[in-house]
């Protein structure tokens, strides 16, 4: 990042990346793929989300301090998501303490 | 980060706290960084949101989903898409000091943001016509309409918010239009631009997981 | 050559003005600006306390009505949570002292530093707007659809006023992760800060990734009574635990944010008036980091009995006891510091070791809550509110007073009287067990929580928690004499009245604007006890 020049042609690169996949999850989303619908709508978005944070960020290109901080916050939402919807999709299960 | 005298009246190219340029740069580009780390938990409890309601009620959100418009979704996601590219651009430009291009692709990266709120408002003015608005007003045909409220509580909660850091954004880029006209980016010093580019980048990567969860629910 | 004290030119006389006081930079200027608006508001908020303890002396609900009492316990959690726990250490000593100790001249962001406290206060001023225009009763807590759909109290200027203190919290917390990563000493590596710099790191760290989720959630409120968007309301399918959820996945590592800080005090004392190095260094320094680390995924043990499905309270009682092992590893590493220790009992001191005392006994109790079983039986009684006060009071607040008490000569430049600075802390130690201990007997026998009448047979208990707190708000109201007397009169504070370590009482007191001459350079470990004679200005 301190200095470091990315060619305006990588730039083209990434974008036309960007716009494939755009284009693939419109596709997948009119395209009957079962449980595999969600799977596909949300990697398409990380991969997506993945190369504007490694190349339009620079984060390829960053010390590592950076790359922790990016994890860190997806990493947190993710507990946030995962621990909750553990109580959300269990509920029922075995029922509520105290009952 | 302006210029500051010393007693001596020769000007630093660096703030008082900081000890050279390069601490100058690294702080504020971590400075960044950390900002854009809690704006992505302040999306976080959104999605937690979404994502809760959406489990307990798959159709009902499929089918008022269905009531968005995804060509103008998709327009506007290849539009900020490619403001991210114009950003980037821009940021090369300062980093290699060229005036032209930096104010270029800064009014770009602005138009597009523009096209992409512009389309956000005709997308906005369709559902308050069609009675999709969440409140007292809102009416939907079908069974389900209060789970389709509560999508479209989310759809506007989420949008508007994203929306409000994009007007906060172009504001950012006016800014530095305007110092990029006077001249102030170069290799030496080109920190405000990639910072703000941060911001950008960050605000496009919250469109790039609204899109799918927002229109392209149950479309097969 | 620094000078040892400074009747010269220091950040307190460098300029004059109101102008130069509220457009200030100067990290030491904002620790002062924050001191005064923290014990505004802590002052507020104690007599929301002596309003309810009042409340409590007779078992009837004589004094207040039920709505009113609702209001008084509402504003009690919200002015001493949000506007007093939260940013005390960090706002008031951490601004003062964080660049002190990395051997900087200023934190990274100077202006980012005065916005905060302008959102502190403008926070502020929405929450005493709403005090004043009829209050809130939701509980700091603000369950929904309670306060979403049913409320008919300022909600909405609450909610916004907690929505903008939390972004002074937020920008505190990245100025400090910038400036302990890029602006330390040449030789001060990690391993050689203070332990403070190391909790306020960790606090920082739970700043940026958790405050913004209470930010959405309460805006989510304001919204929901504001504009419809109904993502609480019942009607529309809202799940109130999921409110919870997201209330407590901020409030849960929240309370370390405000436990951290006075931890990274205590370390500071417990070497100085030990004349030792800290036992365990490493992991002190580590067990802040775990502390944050894990405080993030224990929230659920506030949801036992709110109808989280049993498997997730499992999980969350699990990994809450885990989150205990760090503070104990803490406070074997305090104590085995103070082994052996040549022992000073000043004032700063006696806070440090009721903070030790009284954070392990509120700890203990916690894990009573953790237990599922025996949650089930306290939840929402007095025994709660006596855990956390222990924690908060017993530990938070006495970490912050003794914090107040050991850097008060470098603040100042003022010595403070000893003599009543111990009196007080030992009044303040006897008033908060006499007010605290009978809540975790009372709580136990089934006193609820948030009711202002109670069984007959409670009123005992009750009358001593009351008689406690008459004592320790004399405890706390005895420093504003001998502090502001000190301003004036105290002795003049050479730069290290204390012989400790520590790049800060390198400096004179008051420090001057810039805090260093020149950057210092760091050849050794921390709390290198005992001090070099010509370490000692």
């Amino acid at each position: 990042m301190s200095g470091h020049v990315v060619s305006a042609r990588s730039y083209f690169a990434v974008f036309l990346a960007l716009m494939v996949f755009t284009a693939l999850t419109v596709w997948a989303a009119y395209t009957e793929l079962g449980p595999l619908n969600n799977v596909v709508m949300l990697g398409i978005a990380f991969i997506k989300a993945t190369l504007v944070i490694l190349f339009f960020m620079h984060v390829w290109y960053s010390e590592q301090l950076t790359w922790l901080v990016v994890t860190a916050s997806f990493a947190v939402v993710a507990v946030m998501l995962l621990l909750t919807m553990s109580d959300i999709l269990s509920r029922g299960l075995l029922g509520t303490p105290g009952s | 980060m302006s210029d500051h005298g010393t007693a001596e009246g020769h000007a630093l190219d660096h703030a008082h706290q900081f000890d050279d340029a390069e601490q100058q740069r690294d702080a504020s580009t971590l400075g960044m960084w950390v900002f854009v780390a809690q704006e992505i938990l302040f999306f976080g409890g959104l999605f937690t949101a979404y994502t809760v309601y959406r489990s307990a009620h798959p159709e009902a959100f499929a089918h008022a989903s269905h009531h968005l418009d995804i060509m103008l979704g998709g327009f506007n996601t290849v539009v900020l898409i490619a403001s991210s590219l114009t950003m980037a651009l821009a940021v090369h430009a300062a980093q290699l000091g060229k005036r032209g291009g930096q104010v270029l692709f800064l009014l770009l990266t602005m138009a597009l943001g523009s096209v992409f709120l512009g389309v956000k408002l005709i997308e906005y003015g369709h559902k308050f016509h069609e009675g999709f608005v969440p409140g007292p007003n809102f009416t939907y045909p079908g069974s389900e309409a209060r789970y389709a409220e509560m999508f479209f509580s989310l759809y506007f909660a989420m949008t508007g918010l994203h929306a409000l850091h994009m007007v906060i954004g172009i504001g950012i880029l006016a800014v530095l239009v305007a110092m990029a006209l006077r001249g102030r980016f170069g290799p030496a010093y080109y920190t405000p631009v990639e910072v703000s580019g941060l911001y950008w980048h960050f605000v496009d990567i919250v469109w790039i997981f609204l899109f799918p969860l927002l229109y392209l629910i149950g479309r097969h | 050559m620094m000078e040892d004290t400074t009747r010269g030119t220091n950040y307190l006389n460098a300029e004059y003005g109101v102008k130069s006081w509220l457009l200030t930079t100067d990290h030491k200027r904002i620790a002062m600006l924050y001191l005064i608006s923290v014990t505004a508001m802590a002052t507020l908020g104690g007599l929301f306390a002596l309003f309810v303890r009042l409340e409590l002396l007779t078992p009837a609900g004589d004094l207040f009505q039920s709505d009113t009492y609702n209001k008084l316990f509402t504003m009690h959690g919200i002015l001493m949570v949000f506007f007093f726990l939260i940013p005390s250490v960090p706002a008031v000593l951490g601004n003062f002292l964080v660049p002190m100790m990395v051997g900087a001249r200023d934190l990274a962001f100077p202006r980012i530093n005065l916005l905060s406290w302008y959102l502190y206060v403008i926070g502020a001023a929405f929450v005493l707007f709403a005090l004043f225009t009829g209050g809130v009763d939701t509980g700091w807590t603000f369950y929904t659809p309670y306060s979403t759909s049913y409320a008919n109290t300022n909600v909405i200027p609450a909610a916004l006023g907690i929505f903008v203190a939390g972004f002074s919290s937020i920008l505190t917390g990245l100025n400090f992760i910038v400036t302990i990563h890029r602006m330390r000493a040449p030789g001060l590596t990690w391993f050689r800060l203070p332990l403070f710099i190391w909790a306020h790191y960790a606090t920082s760290v739970i700043q940026i990734l958790g405050t913004p989720v209470i930010a959405i959630t309460i805006l989510l409120v304001a919204a929901e009574r504001s504009l419809h968007l109904g993502i609480f309301d019942p009607k529309l399918g809202g799940d109130p635990v999921l409110f919870q959820h997201l209330f407590w996945f901020y409030s849960h590592p929240a309370v370390y944010i405000m436990i951290l800080p006075s931890m990274g005090v205590t370390s500071e004392i417990i070497t100085c008036f030990s004349r030792k190095s800290i036992f365990g260094y490493s992991f002190v320094a580590a067990s802040s980091m775990a502390i944050a680390v894990l405080g993030f995924i224990v929230w659920g043990h506030h949801l036992f009995v709110s109808g989280q499905s049993v498997y997730a309270a499992f999980v969350f009682s699990i990994l809450s006891f885990l989150v205990a092992i760090p503070s104990a590893v803490k406070v074997f590493n305090w104590t085995a510091t103070l082994y052996k220790g040549s022992i000073s009992l000043d004032a700063p001191m006696l806070y440090a070791l009721g903070f030790i005392g009284l954070f392990t006994i509120g700890g203990l109790t916690g894990l009573f809550l953790s237990t599922l079983g025996t949650d089930v039986h306290v939840h929402d009684t007095y025994f709660v509110v006596a855990h956390f006060h222990y924690i908060m009071v017993g530990g938070a607040i006495m970490g912050y007073l003794g914090g107040l008490h050991f850097w008060w000569p470098k603040m100042t430049g003022r010595m403070y009287a000893e003599t009543p600075a111990k009196v007080s802390a030992l009044i303040v130690f006897i008033g908060f067990n006499l007010t605290f201990f009978p809540q975790f007997i009372v709580g136990y026998l089934g006193m609820p929580r948030r009711y202002h009448f109670y069984p007959d047979e409670f009123q005992v208990l009750n009358v001593m928690s009351t008689a406690g707190a008459s004592i320790l708000g004399i405890g706390y109201l005895l420093p504003f004499f001998y502090f502001f007397w000190s301003l004036r009169h105290g002795a003049l504070a050479p730069a290290n009245p204390w012989k400790a370590a520590g790049l800060e009482w390198k400096t004179p007191s008051p420090p001057p604007t810039f805090n260093f001459d020149q950057t210092p350079i760091v050849r050794e470990e921390a709390y290198a006890y005992p001090l070099r004679e010509a370490e000692v200005v």
